[in-house]
């Protein structure tokens, strides 16, 4: 398990990088974290010409809070995210679902932007983002552009940067007022790949429930009723879902953890509500 | 944690109380291993000018190669040589089987392919890297053929051979029968059957295999370090497969091995596979096992499913048992299999007292990886099957299960007591440790737990299991498989021979060897208290290397680190050489102080008169005349202190006429009760509480024991709820990383307590009995139990996984999908009933019917259709092969791809067929495409199944079935944009309307 | 901007338990094998190459990362510190290394160094760890032999949190 060859750059700035990109293009993977793309280097699913690795850049090592977002830069890692001070309420779930993102030791490398790129359907951060409904920025040398969590994510692993494209930021809806906010998650072991996350907000009468891990990206839903009566929803989402049988789940059981815990996420988002 | 202490007998030597053995010491190897500086195989430096090897692995379970082209390969920077099956078949011969049976085996594929993973040809290059690129550069032509992985469809008539020349399957069966069972059966007042499938699974190591080896063309002799573990029984079947001498077969172990659990005898292989490779190319070889490679090919415990049915009074007492045993060995028999199969044969009655007994040993082989040893080595595969029968028959006949158990047990009073099948239970207390274990309110805390969960409307059960633990195994139990007659010709087979060495070298300094490859089990420490009591030293004064050396080393067909040997074997060894030193300085020494050998005493590094202690001699100057001043040794005694003993217990004889056979030394005793609760909603299993009592006689350091019942809980664990291998019914691997073959963590680990009771072994010396595979043995079917228990179900299949208990617990009515909602569920099934991956798709173009038509017939415009397509090249009448590049974001691989279209119907319908092949894995299906005319344009309905093998299907279980999807619906996109940018889709723009897109689209918000 | 052409070598240097080292690596060697095969420390162990078994760990700029999801060229210019640091060369055990062998918290020895090297980290940013934080470190490693016990026991007693012995 040895990577194939591949030219390393170190660019200096993010102009570097993107320059990088236009150069190389789909021949090239942005590697910041590596935590996802390591793996699949090590077992050849992988074989880029170039790498440009943009961990060290000090203009992405950033969270800065807007008057709407909290907006994380492409070099902030997972663990420093969840060691900034204020995130509980700043952005209630992202603090609920990082403890769940790998473990303590990928977390301390694995940035927040490289698993929105990485666009894993089980990945909690892309699940925050689109039940939030997010951004994600984007620059090239063609300009800087930003889509919306669902315009980002479009399947497996699946992204619609575009090969000269730099995923520069994620922005975070920021907490709203009276929100309630609530993350839980199914897996083999603490740390695995989710068989179903699920993240909920509550806010005004209104439910919103993001689902990973079933469909081939993290999905969202909304509806204007209490927990008590979503039963009939959630079953209706369940199924629209669309799970697969795999080694570790069959498609009924991810719809009853969508219909049962997703019931649970819900009453638990509608509780911390005000 | 608990500790309860009960000596039912006193300890049959030393006389004098041990100062040292018996002690929780603290570990010597700790000191080098928590500094990073443990030496194990990997950490050595290889020799000058070698070269590292990389292996090519079959991606098909059942194949025959037609052609390796390794012209490209051979080409490549930094390559020296590429080994095929061929250069090994004129090399070496098959590996022995212990079956007469044609199982022929190199190691290197030779025609065919019979498991995903078998190694079919090895790059040898300047660094592994290197190696690996060329790998990427072999081409190999497969012609598929039909594969069998299900052991009972393996068994039967009919079934896809594994091995032609052996014209089935089931290549042994044998029938024992023992006391009358028949009787037994005909006069049972109830009759209890059941059917346990024990799965395919390994507790692998972290460390992976290393084989460093050399040819010493001078010689013609082989030069291998290895990490192998033992048993050496597998040295003669390596240097026969070399075609040398044993001793021309050097095999050495490192200090430090990164853990085995048995797996490590099955580096075996590769270690002749690498001895040929370094002989080919004329320099040391090296190769380190990946993890891949590990998962994929390295070892599992046999699969087995086992038919138990139980002759029972209606008082729960059994009165018969018979087992139907069949066990998958996969696609090579490999020594010493079938050991599992025949390891338990003597103590198949487990801790009771059960007088007939029949059994029936079926062996199997199917299409996957070859079977090897695993920690518990039968022992877990019958202890599930018994402790789940004593926990039906309890549930059929109204009683509590731990009646049933403790109705039957070996009474305490019976020992040594002789089971049916032959085994000789050395000494215990079963009811007392079961006494002990339940005692003090732990049982009553249980079903106070129990029942206050199930109050309060939750899912929690109890589970019990006992299980009587070999240790140290009678070579000759193997030998059960032939028949008397075929025993009588071939000759006896019994013993289990241990040796060790105590060296004093000339300044008193003492030194220790033996036969043993530990790994982890702190034996440097253990044989250094030993000897430290015997000599009247302390433990640091002993240095105890325990590097092994074929060349150099004692050993004898039975060394090694498995079926707990090491207490009562290799330390019985090392006490008896100790003794022997002792006993000739001792002579020495009555000489000097003018006293009879027999009335000193050896301590604080004196050797005294015993009531006498000023009469003394320190030992080093004892032990220094046998080297300064051999002239003055009493006469009798040789020059020089260096004593290595032997050890064979005369209680391992071998098998009887009648098939009657001790298969252990010595027969520990284990008794577990927990409580588990179930996730209603996730079906996930809590361990909630967990007791577990141990009898292994006297603990030689009670602190290592506790190490192995801890470490062989977590592994019980792993295969209860978590750790299976799993194959796709076409063979193909699905668990290839640490994601997908799922070994605990300290989260899936409760803690649990450990009782301890000390029935001393009155045949080994001191005592100890064999205690490694410990709670392997008896979590399984505990937790089984337990779960039964909690969900009311009859049958339980480990492991337990959610997906499993789920399946168990499920409401049978689902909520029905809401009308109006998307049907593909229906027509889209995730996985097929057969085999493979299969889906539907439709796209609508705007073009008529027959324009697609004649688009799908041109090269062209496949040439542009077929995604990441770099050449296309027509190889008959619409067959084509071509280059192409796919893949899944990141993910994605070059493949040789072939496309044919068949059974034309202009220009309504043909069969689209083809397969890719490259390094990421191999595809390959079809499925059927149909145009009708829509709008004046076409519509495209399609359908297909295809099968995933290699690497992709190994390491990607969780995303393939999507990748398909995206693949395949990349190419019927691609043909609507060929046909002209009008290709619309009723979900997105560009997209397929497979139904799947469009659903989640419209719950992304995307399709409103 | 920097950059490493592949198929060739390129010096690496950092600091490595406090010391600079360089040698040589190409751009898609691991960090793992730069430590073990260019620089000889061998107490950094490989066990899976994909992240998931923790057997690799090594702290990085004080962080414990995974050494086989990091290539050498990564470590230019930082601080590795691996097992071979934690106790002094000829000084005693540090009190994790100790608490360790107290509490028969390894046997084999191949995954130990990486929960070494988690739980320095994870005691340098909190020394008071609950048990919860504990679990979550040491549940990104993979022992196949203690069944975690010893390691949770050795670790509490460093968190100072270990009961009083019975």
């Amino acid at each position: 398990m040895k990577p194939v060859n591949f030219d390393y750059y170190r660019p200096d700035t993010v102009d570097e990088a993107v320059d990088l990109l236009a150069e190389h293009g789909e021949e090239a993977r942005v590697i910041a974290g590596g935590q996802s793309l390591m793996a699949l280097l090590n077992l050849r699913l992988a074989e880029p010409r170039a790498l440009i690795d943009i961990a060290h850049l000090a203009e992405l090592s950033y969270c800065r809070d807007s008057d709407t977002h909290m907006e994380i830069g492409a070099a902030v890692t997972q663990a420093q995210l969840l060691a900034q001070p204020g995130l509980a309420e700043a952005v209630p779930l992202l603090a609920q679902a990082l403890p769940h993102v790998g473990h303590f030791q990928t977390r301390n490398r694995g940035t927040v932007c490289g698993s929105l790129a990485h666009g894993d359907p089980s990945s909690e951060l892309p699940l925050c983002l689109a039940t939030l409904e997010g951004e994600v920025v984007l620059r090239s040398k063609r300009g800087e552009r930003v889509l919306k969590a669902s315009e980002f994510q479009v399947g497996l692993l699946a992204t619609a940067r575009e090969p000269d494209e730099l995923v520069v930021a994620a922005r975070y809806p920021l907490k709203q007022p009276r929100a309630g906010y609530a993350f839980t998650e199914v897996a083999r072991r603490h740390g695995d790949f989710a068989i179903v996350s699920l993240a909920a907000v509550a806010e005004n009468g209104t439910l919103r429930l993001g689902v990973g891990g079933v469909a081939d990206r993290p999905a969202a839903r909304e509806w204007q009723i209490a927990p008590d009566q979503a039963d009939d929803a959630l079953n209706e989402f369940a199924w629209a879902l669309g799970g697969e049988d795999d080694i570790h789940a069959t498609a009924r059981y991810r719809r009853d953890i969508v219909r049962k815990l997703g019931r649970k996420v819900l009453e638990e988002a509608a509780a911390c509500a005000s | 944690m608990a500790r309860t202490d009960a000596s039912t007998e006193a300890a049959p030597e030393p006389a004098s109380e041990p100062t040292y053995v018996g002690q929780a010491m603290e570990r010597e190897e700790d000191l080098r291993l928590l500094r990073g500086r443990g030496r194990f195989a990997d950490d050595i430096a290889a020799p000058p000018r070698t070269v590292h090897a990389a292996i090519l692995r079959a991606p098909h379970a059942h194949a025959v190669i037609e052609g390796i082209d390794v012209e490209t390969a051979r080409t490549r920077p930094g390559v020296h040589a590429v080994i095929t099956g061929e250069d090994i078949k004129a090399l070496s011969d098959p590996f022995l089987v212990v079956l007469r049976a044609p199982l022929h085996q190199w190691s290197l594929a030779v025609e065919k392919v019979r498991y995903v993973g078998e190694p079919v040809a090895v790059v040898l290059a300047d660094d592994r890297y290197l190696a690996e690129d060329a790998l990427d550069a072999i081409e190999v032509t497969y012609r598929e053929l039909p594969v069998v992985v299900d052991l009972e469809e393996a068994a039967k008539e009919g079934a896809p051979l594994v091995h032609e020349a052996a014209g089935t399957n089931l290549v042994s069966v044998r029938e024992f029968k023992y006391g009358d069972p028949d009787t037994a059966f005909a006069e049972a007042e109830h009759r209890v059957s059941l059917t346990t499938r024990f799965p395919r699974h390994s507790y692998m190591p972290i460390e992976c295999f290393v084989v460093v080896a050399q040819y010493h063309e001078e010689d013609g002799s082989y030069d291998v370090l290895s990490n192998f573990q033992g048993p050496y029984s597998t040295h003669p079947v390596m240097s026969r497969s070399l075609r040398v001498p044993g001793s021309r077969l050097r095999l050495r172990t490192p200090r430090d091995s990164g853990g085995s659990f048995g797996i490590k005898q099955a580096v075996f292989p590769h270690i002749v596979l690498m001895s040929l490779a370094a002989r080919i190319v004329g320099r040391p070889v090296k190769w380190i096992e990946d993890r891949y490679e590990h998962l994929l090919a390295a070892n599992s415990c046999p699969g087995r499913v086992t038919t138990i049915e139980a002759a029972v009074k209606s008082d729960g007492t059994i009165t018969g048992l018979k087992f139907d045993q069949l066990e998958d060995y996969g696609a090579y028999l490999r020594a010493p299999m079938p050991g599992p199969l025949y390891r338990m044969q003597g103590a198949m009655t487990g801790a009771y007292d059960i007088a007939n007994l029949a059994v029936t040993n079926k062996m199997v082989m199917t299409n996957m990886m070859p079977a090897g040893l695993v920690r518990g080595f039968g022992g877990p595969q019958l202890y599930l099957a018994l402790e789940r029968m004593t926990h039906r028959i309890a549930e059929e006949l109204g009683m509590d299960h731990l009646d049933v158990i403790r109705k039957n047990l070996v009474p305490g009073d019976a020992f040594p007591y002789k089971s049916a099948g032959g085994s000789l239970f050395d000494s215990g207390d079963y009811p007392k440790a079961i006494e002990i274990a339940t005692g003090e309110g732990r049982l009553e805390d249980l079903r106070r737990r129990r029942d206050k969960a199930r109050a309060e409307g939750r899912l929690y059960g109890v589970g019990f299991a006992a299980a009587v633990e070999p240790g140290m195994s009678n070579m000759g139990y193997i030998s059960n498989l032939l028949t008397a007659e075929e025993r009588e010709r071939a000759g006896p087979k019994n013993g289990a021979v241990s040796l060790a060495t105590v060296n004093v070298d000339p300044l008193g300094t003492v030194s220790v060897t033996a036969d043993t490859m530990p790994q982890g089990q702190g034996q440097e420490t253990t044989l250094a208290q030993i000897v430290a009591d015997q000599l009247g030293l302390t433990p640091q004064d002993i240095a105890v290397n325990l590097e092994h050396d074929t060349q150099k080393d004692q050993w004898s067909i039975a060394a090694g680190n498995y079926s707990c040997r090491f207490s009562p074997g290799t330390a019985v060894a090392t006490h008896q050489a100790a003794k022997q030193v002792r006993e000739k300085l001792a002579t020495i020494a009555a000489k000097n102080l003018n006293v009879r050998p027999d009335d000193l005493e050896f301590a604080g590094g004196k050797i005294f008169a015993r009531g006498n202690p000023d009469n003394s001699v320190a030992f080093g100057r004892a032990a220094g005349v046998t080297h300064w001043a051999p002239a003055e040794l009493p006469e009798g005694l040789t020059a020089g202190l260096r004593e290595t003993a032997s050890w064979t217990p005369p209680e391992l004889e071998a098998p009887t006429p009648g098939d009657h056979i001790n298969t252990s030394l010595t027969y520990g005793f284990m008794f577990d009760m927990c409580g588990v609760e179930i996730d209603p909603v996730t079906a996930q299993v809590r361990i909630d509480r967990y007791v577990t009592i141990h009898d292994s006689g006297k603990l030689l350091n009670p602190s290592i024991a506790d190490g192995q019942y801890l470490g062989s809980f977590a592994q019980g664990v792993g295969t209860a709820l978590h750790e299976e291998y799993v194959y796709g019914p076409d063979g193909s691997f699905q668990t290839g990383t640490f994601a997908d073959y799922i070994v605990p963590t300290v989260n899936e680990v409760p803690e649990i307590e450990i009782l301890h009771m000390e029935s001393p072994s009155p045949f080994t010396p001191l005592g100890a009995k064999g205690l490694g595979e410990g709670n392997t043995m008896t979590t399984p079917a505990c937790i089984a139990n337990a779960v039964a228990d909690a969900l009311g179900v009859k049958d339980v299949q480990i492991p337990l996984t959610p997906k499993r208990v789920h399946a168990l617990m499920a409401e049978a009515d689902e909520p029905a999908r809401p009308a109006g909602a998307e049907d593909a569920a229906t027509t889209a099934p995730a996985v097929s009933g057969g085999r493979g991956v299969s889906g539907t798709g439709s796209i609508e173009i705007a073009a008529p019917p027959q324009t697609v038509w004649d688009a799908l017939l041109d090269p062209e415009v496949l040439r542009a259709v077929i995604p990441g397509c770099h050449a296309l090249e027509a190889t008959g009448e619409n067959q084509y092969e071509a280059e192409v590049t796919l893949g899944v974001g990141p993910v994605r691989g070059r493949f040789n791809a072939k496309v044919g279209l068949s059974d034309l119907d202009a220009p309504n319908a043909a069969t689209l067929s083809g397969g890719i092949d490259g390094p990421l894995g191999q595809a390959s299906g079809g499925g059927r495409v149909r145009l009708t005319e829509a709008g004046g344009g076409t519509r495209i309905d399609y359908d297909y199944t295809v099968d995933v093998s290699g690497k992709a299907a190994a390491v990607g279980a969780r995303m393939i079935k999507s990748a398909t999807d995206i693949v395949i619906a990349q190419f019927f996109r691609r043909l609507g944009r060929q046909l002209g940018a009008s290709a619309t889709t009723a979900g997105a723009p560009g997209q397929p309307t497979k139904s799947v897109w469009r659903r989640i689209l419209r719950a992304l918000g995307l399709a409103r | 901007m920097r950059k490493l052409s592949q198929g060739e070598r390129h010096r690496v240097s950092f600091t490595l338990n406090g010391k600079p080292v360089s040698s040589w690596a190409e751009p898609r060697m691991l960090l793992t094998d730069f430590i073990r095969q260019e620089l000889g420390e061998t107490g950094t162990h490989v066990g899976c190459e994909h992240g998931i078994c923790g057997a690799c760990t090594v702290r990085l700029d004080g962080e414990a990362v995974r050494a086989c999801l990091c290539l050498a060229v990564q470590a230019e210019g930082r601080a590795v510190d691996t097992v071979e640091g934690l106790a002094e060369h000829g000084g005693p055990l540090s009190a994790l290394q100790q608490a360790f062998r107290k509490h028969h918290a390894l046997q084999c020895g191949y995954c130990t160094p990486g929960i070494l090297m988690s739980l320095s980290d994870l005691f340098e940013r909190e020394p008071h760890p609950d048990d919860e934080q504990l679990r979550d470190v040491v549940g990104g490693h993979l022992c196949r032999c203690t069944g975690y016990a010893g390691i949770m026991a050795a670790a509490r007693e460093v968190a100072g949190m270990a009961k009083k012995a019975e």
